[in-house]
């Protein structure tokens, strides 16, 4: 089963602080600790959210809010994707982790949902709305070729 | 934290470092029986002293060190074993007084270098294929006795006899706990790479009702997988084999429809293919062309899947590319399946002529004698040439031997079709 493994923002992160040299080392012998015991398959950092965006719905209305946001504490700073058998194996990596941030930090850690826990919900319609949704994609990647 | 959560973090803390803590311990007692006890006496005490006073901080030191403490006792109880038992006393003595105080040394250093000799020695041509399997998956991959003999559907003693055997074959061999060397590396890595791509096929094999643990082999397949390329990660066709296996998984999602039901690649609904996973095959692929010039027969397996990935429609692909791979593997690795499935590539980049020349030639061989996707694929080739009378009788011929229900209609179907003139939906 795969995890997500997001790290929360703080107001280092937000003002675009990098990590000193240090915990930049840390950081990279905890990532090819991941990479050896074969559960790590993805991991990036993320710019602070005044170089992002978002787009809010509202029924069929889409209103696009530029960066920065305020609310430090919701916003991610980076995230990793592991393989793992269980969350309690996700838990103990994620405790291996040098403290990513000066002092207080918080990383939260979510299950992916795969295919199969979609089960019956995931009815031949939606099926059908997908392979279109497939065709469509080709179709534009040969426009685009 | 509950008894039970603490049960639970103790599971996690294995899977994490029992193949590490039992390959230095392998080194010290030079037994992988013995090394495998001592960690489990380890886990033991863990069981009953956690849930008391809390996991603690660093879990691996921990069974490290209880491990190392009863690794300790289990040398001086042999030592005056030997001493009673042997004349030549205090040379061994000597020896082995040396060997305690370098204990910690010795299982800090080199751990990924015992990590490989415990993979060199769970693959040893001294064991059978099966036992290679179980003892990869219980002293690599972490697996308890009872989640194999699930994943592989077979009563759990006989798993354990298995693994019992394995170790004492092992120990009666004096197989060395060492990685080989010059020539006898690469006749020795490819049966580790045969071990894990079998567990992975295990796992692919699976059907909708089997037990979750079937599929998740291939999940454990990937880790063993992507653990030995970072052993080895000068070898290509470690590459190769995860970068097949990577790519293939891809396609777990896309491959089975709502009612279990096998789905032909060409079929499959590609925007379930896991983008993440064909990424990584990608890259694993790219490791392996630059190792070397000559891909191996992974890397080669894996280049044709990556052809697949990178089409994002069927009639994208690359046949001819993949037609030259299956030319390249048949040099490397010649068996009549691959002649097939070069015959099925060539058909679809110059033709069905091509491809039926090809297959001819496959009649009369005896391994394939019984093989519905024969009858098929030739089938399949003569209703394209418009010769319908033959290609019926070849579908008839491949229904009556598949051993799939589901199959066997579809190619009955086939045959109607063919009776009736140009089939109308089957044209690739």
């Amino acid at each position: 089963m795969r995890f997500i493994v997001l790290l929360k923002a703080d107001k280092n992160t937000e003002a675009g602080v990098l990590p000193d040299e240090k915990l930049l080392t840390e950081m990279g012998k905890y990532n090819e600790e991941l990479v050896k015991a074969g559960v790590l398959l993805a991991a990036e950092g993320l710019q602070p959210s005044s170089k992002g965006a978002r787009v809010r719905f509202s029924g069929k209305k889409r209103t696009v809010i530029d960066g920065p946001f305020i609310e430090t504490k919701e916003l991610i700073a980076g995230f990793w994707m592991i393989q793992v058998k269980s969350k309690e194996e996700a838990i103990e990596w994620v405790k291996r982790c040098p403290n990513p941030l000066e002092g207080e930090a918080e990383i939260e850690i979510r299950q992916v949902f795969e295919a199969a826990d979609f089960g019956e919900a995931f009815t031949p319609e939606l099926r059908e709305a997908e392979e279109s949704m497939g065709r469509q994609m080709a179709a534009n990647a040969k426009r685009q070729s | 934290m509950s008894v039970s959560d603490t049960h639970r973090a103790i599971d996690a803390v294995w899977r994490i470092e029992s193949a590490r803590l039992i390959a230095g311990l392998a080194r010290i007692v030079r037994d992988v029986g013995v090394a495998e006890d001592l960690a489990h006496d380890a886990l033991v005490a863990a069981l009953e002293q956690w849930p008391e006073s809390g996991v603690p901080d660093n879990p691996g030191a921990w069974l490290m060190a209880t491990a190392k403490h009863r690794a300790i006792d289990v040398l001086r109880r042999k030592e005056r074993l030997e001493r009673k038992h042997e004349e030549l006393g205090r040379q061994l003595e000597a020896r082995h007084e040396m060997a305690v105080p370098d204990l910690d040394a010795a299982i800090d250093d080199h751990v990924g270098d015992d990590l490989l000799r415990l993979v060199f020695i769970s693959c040893h041509p001294v064991l059978s294929t099966e036992a290679r399997v179980a003892l990869t998956l219980r002293l690599l991959g972490g697996l308890t006795t009872e989640e194999i003999a699930r994943a592989f559907l077979v009563p759990e003693p006989t798993v354990a006899q298995r693994i019992v055997r394995a170790k004492r074959t092992l120990s009666e061999a004096r197989v060395p706990f060492e990685v080989p060397r010059g020539e006898e590396l690469a006749a020795r890595l490819s049966s580790v790479l045969e071990v894990i791509y079998l567990v992975f096929n295990e796992g692919y094999s699976a059907t909708a009702g089997d037990d979750w643990m079937r599929p998740a082999l291939c999940e454990d397949a990937l880790r063993l997988g992507r653990i030995l390329a970072e052993l080895v990660p000068k070898e290509p066709e470690v590459h190769g084999l995860v970068a097949l296996m990577e790519i293939q998984a891809s396609r777990s999602a896309a491959r089975i429809g709502p009612s279990g039901e096998p789905i032909r690649l060409f079929d499959q609904n590609r925007a379930l293919w896991d983008q993440l996973l064909i990424h990584r095959g990608l890259a694993a692929l790219e490791r392996a062309e630059k190792l070397s010039g000559a891909l191996g027969p992974y890397a080669l397996q894996a280049a044709i899947a990556a052809c697949h990935a990178r089409a994002l429609t069927p009639e994208e692909t690359d046949w001819a590319r993949i037609a030259a791979l299956y030319d390249a593997l048949a040099e490397l690795a010649p068996s009549p399946v691959v002649e097939l499935n070069r015959a099925v590539a060539v058909a679809m980049a110059f033709g069905p002529a091509a491809g039926l020349e090809l297959v001819d030639t496959l009649m009369s061989e005896p391994s394939l004698e019984g093989y519905h996707l024969l009858p098929t694929v030739r089938g399949d080739l003569l209703a394209r040439l418009g010769r319908f009378g033959e290609a019926r009788a070849e579908f008839e011929r491949a229904a009556a031997l598949t051993r799939n229900s589901r199959e066997r209609e579809l190619l009955l179907e086939r045959a109607r079709a063919c009776a009736g003139g140009p089939p109308l939906s089957d044209a690739q």
